[in-house]
């Protein structure tokens, strides 16, 4: 649990990244690390990607290292899964959220399966990079908060960074991790800037406290959380001291540094951008619902998209969480009992 | 038609070494394995007929959950697993125990999926064969990234991955030939056409001349052989296995042979094929048609002929022993293997499944 810890004292360099380029350092220095470390998928190579997060790995680390592949997302994680089998550690990228579907099969049979199935003879160290969610103006099938579907299949870890520190380190611990992990960047992100130190770790597993606060705990991840933390400036100025949690590991999720929050504040609303119908933020309402019922002034709320099908760009706006809907959902939450 | 197509294009009619009648056939570009080499074959054609036979009878005993039985398809099975040296690998499906067993897994630990113990029971590094896959196509994937992860490290490892024909109309098979052939890794895809995928036929699944002629759409070569004939296919797949060794990339091999028994015991074929085309494929097994070549030969004399049969007689004997000991799997198996560390959700969940069983077995 990492509640309201003083900044760690940094042994490396620190920079300013991007969370593109902090993406981009953590695979430059694991491939540099393990020679193991293999990346491929559609465009990673010559181009870097349709994001650039690849970018100049073919030229710094040589075709066998880097490299493109058909078109054919099935194929890109199957072939993972095979060089996994064999010693490797594959970190394939999928170009968009919806353009991971066609290795569905493959990622849900066995990606996820193939430790448990050989009773842990044949374990899959293996990273599924997936650019997901919307806020981009994306037009459709490049825009889903596709989680629910990773995060329902057993045997996946699934990581959804909200910072450039995170996404370097959540990335790096990623392709070191002994099972598949599924790596969820927000790409409306990508281009948003912090501090990285290429020497801190964020252990698998862990949410953190973000913003200490005493009437709220917001608890998001990925996108959302930029949003949370935009909501509790935003009631700190009407008198609510507003906690924030980032989740970053959806899968295991952190159970113990969440209902720790909820049950300091007693409140909770949930963010997160994918339709709320059955997904991560239900499951997370749930749980705080059932462990922490005693602690809770008002029932969990939730702040998620509708359930329809991604917007078009000019009515995304609609369907994304933003500051106000979570005020609302803060303004709800039984203050007058 | 340049050169090199003629070259990838498969044979006009599948490569045979041995007639139905169990008379040699000569051929200009395919030598026929050795006496010595067919005789081990025929003894584990012997085997393996005996442990389908065997299987089939477990089920409708009870001891077994299901059988999808390769009768009838045992030289593909033998051939698949003789082809290999011991540092291979093989990607077998749900239908290719026996060809599981003949590369060396113990058929206790071969029937663990079959008999619901657990969904696969061997170690696939022990025996250089991955589990039995059971979706379809999909294990030729893995079979293209284990062969690619070999190739990147300089290693001369094959990986032999074996289909039905039903499987070659799925996208990993395309995809699995599509990338095998664009980075030239050392698989050999093995389609054991069988002319059924449950109720559905061939011409259901594909209007090409073959399965193999698919193999130039890929840039890869194809070839046909009579999945009946043992000689046959060690010299077909022996070849693309050296070719494959040499740094020569891929190859697409459709044996022709024939599901002689309903998909597995859960299925009705009556529903949907005439006895009699079944009856037809009796006249070219594989057993007999090798047995009556190397009699014919002199190269099998009865006493070896019994002392096969003590050897199959003695596998089905052990696949009985194992089926038939009473075996409860740990509960907690459900939880140990899904994650290299347990996480702390599924520790949550198996002690109250533990509590449960406590208090159960209090009662």
């Amino acid at each position: 649990m990492t509640l309201l810890e003083p900044a760690p004292a940094r042994t490396g360099t620190t920079e300013t990244l991007s969370m593109a380029a902090a993406l981009n350092r953590a695979l430059s220095d694991a491939l540099t690390a393990d020679d193991r470390v293999l990346i491929f998928g559609e465009d990673v190579g010559a181009l870097g990607g349709v994001f650039r997060i690849t970018d100049g790995l073919t030229a710094r680390f040589g075709e066998k290292r880097c490299f493109d592949t058909p078109l054919a997302e099935s194929g890109i994680v199957g072939m993972a899964v095979g060089m996994a089998m064999n010693g490797m550690r594959p970190v394939v990228e999928m170009q968009f959220d919806a353009f991971a579907y066609p290795a569905f099969e493959q990622v849900v049979s066995h990606v996820a399966k193939m430790g448990n199935r050989t009773r842990g003879a044949v374990r899959l160290p293996m990273v599924i990079r997936i650019p997901y969610g919307g806020g981009i103006g994306g037009v459709e099938h490049h825009c889903d908060s596709s989680e629910a579907y990773y995060v329902h299949t057993p045997g996946l870890t699934v990581v959804a960074p909200s910072t450039p520190q995170d996404a370097y380190s959540l990335l790096r611990a990623a392709i070191e991790f002994p099972d598949p992990v599924v790596v969820l960047e927000p790409k409306k992100l990508y281009w948003s800037k912090g501090p990285v130190d290429t020497s801190l770790k964020a252990p698998i597993g862990e949410a953190a406290v973000v913003r200490e606060g005493t009437d709220v705990t917001l608890i998001a991840y990925g996108s959302s959380v930029q949003v949370a933390l935009d909501a509790a400036v935003a009631a700190e100025a009407e008198g609510r001291s507003i906690q924030v949690v980032d989740v970053r590991t959806l899968t295991p999720f952190d159970d113990s540094t969440v209902m720790a929050a909820v049950r300091s504040t007693g409140r909770a609303v949930v963010i997160a951008e994918a339709q709320g119908f059955a997904s991560v933020a239900a499951e997370i309402a749930a749980r705080v619902g059932e462990r922490c019922f005693e602690y809770l002034e008002a029932p969990v709320r939730r702040v998620t998209g509708f359930d329809v099908p991604y917007a078009p760009p000019k009515l995304e706006r609609f369907t994304l969480p933003d500051v106000d809907r979570v005020l609302d959902a803060v303004d709800a939450l039984h203050w007058d009992d | 038609m340049t050169r090199d197509d003629v070259v990838l294009l498969p044979r006009e009619a599948p490569v045979q070494l041995i007639d139905a009648a169990g008379a040699k056939v000569p051929d200009a570009e395919y030598r026929p394995p050795t006496a010595e080499r067919l005789r081990d074959g025929y003894r584990r054609l012997v085997i393996g007929r005996r442990i389908n036979d065997q299987c089939n009878a477990l089920v409708r005993q009870g001891r077994l959950a299901v059988y999808p039985s390769s009768h009838g398809q045992e030289a593909c099975q033998v051939a698949a697993a003789m082809v290999l040296d011991d540092g291979d690998w093989m990607f077998p499906t749900y239908r290719d125990a026996v060809a599981v067993i003949t590369r060396g897994v113990p058929t206790a630990e071969a029937t663990v999926l079959l008999k619901g113990d657990w969904h696969s029971g061997f170690d696939p590094r022990q025996y250089r064969i991955a589990p039995q896959a059971t979706p379809l196509a999909t294990q030729l994937l893995h079979a293209v990234g284990f062969a690619h992860a070999a190739k990147l490290r300089g290693e001369d490892t094959v990986v032999l991955a074996l289909c039905g024909d039903g499987a070659t109309s799925e996208g990993d098979f395309h995809g699995a030939l599509n990338f095998a052939a664009v980075f030239q890794v050392p698989v050999i895809f093995f389609v054991q056409n069988n002319a059924w995928a449950i109720s559905v036929p061939l011409s259901r699944q594909s209007a090409a001349p073959s399965l193999a002629h698919k193999a130039i759409g890929y840039g890869m070569p194809g070839e046909r052989v009579d999945g009946n004939d043992l000689a046959a296919l060690l010299a077909v797949l022996g070849e693309a296995v050296g070719r494959a060794r040499a740094g020569a990339g891929p190859t697409l091999v459709e044996a022709h042979t024939y599901r002689m028994q309903a998909h597995t015991n859960a299925d009705d074929d009556t529903r949907y094929r005439d006895s009699a085309d079944v009856t037809a494929w009796l006249d070219r097994d594989p057993l007999v048609r090798l047995r009556t070549h190397l009699a014919a030969r002199k190269a099998l004399t009865v006493a070896a002929e019994e002392e096969f049969a003590a050897e199959a007689e003695a596998v089905a004997t052990s696949l009985r022993d194992a089926l038939n000991t009473e075996t409860s799997p740990d509960p907690e198996d459900l939880f140990r293997y899904v994650y290299a560390q347990r996480t702390p959700q599924l520790q949550e969940q198996w002690a109250s499944l533990s509590a449960e069983l406590v208090r159960e077995a209090s009662e």
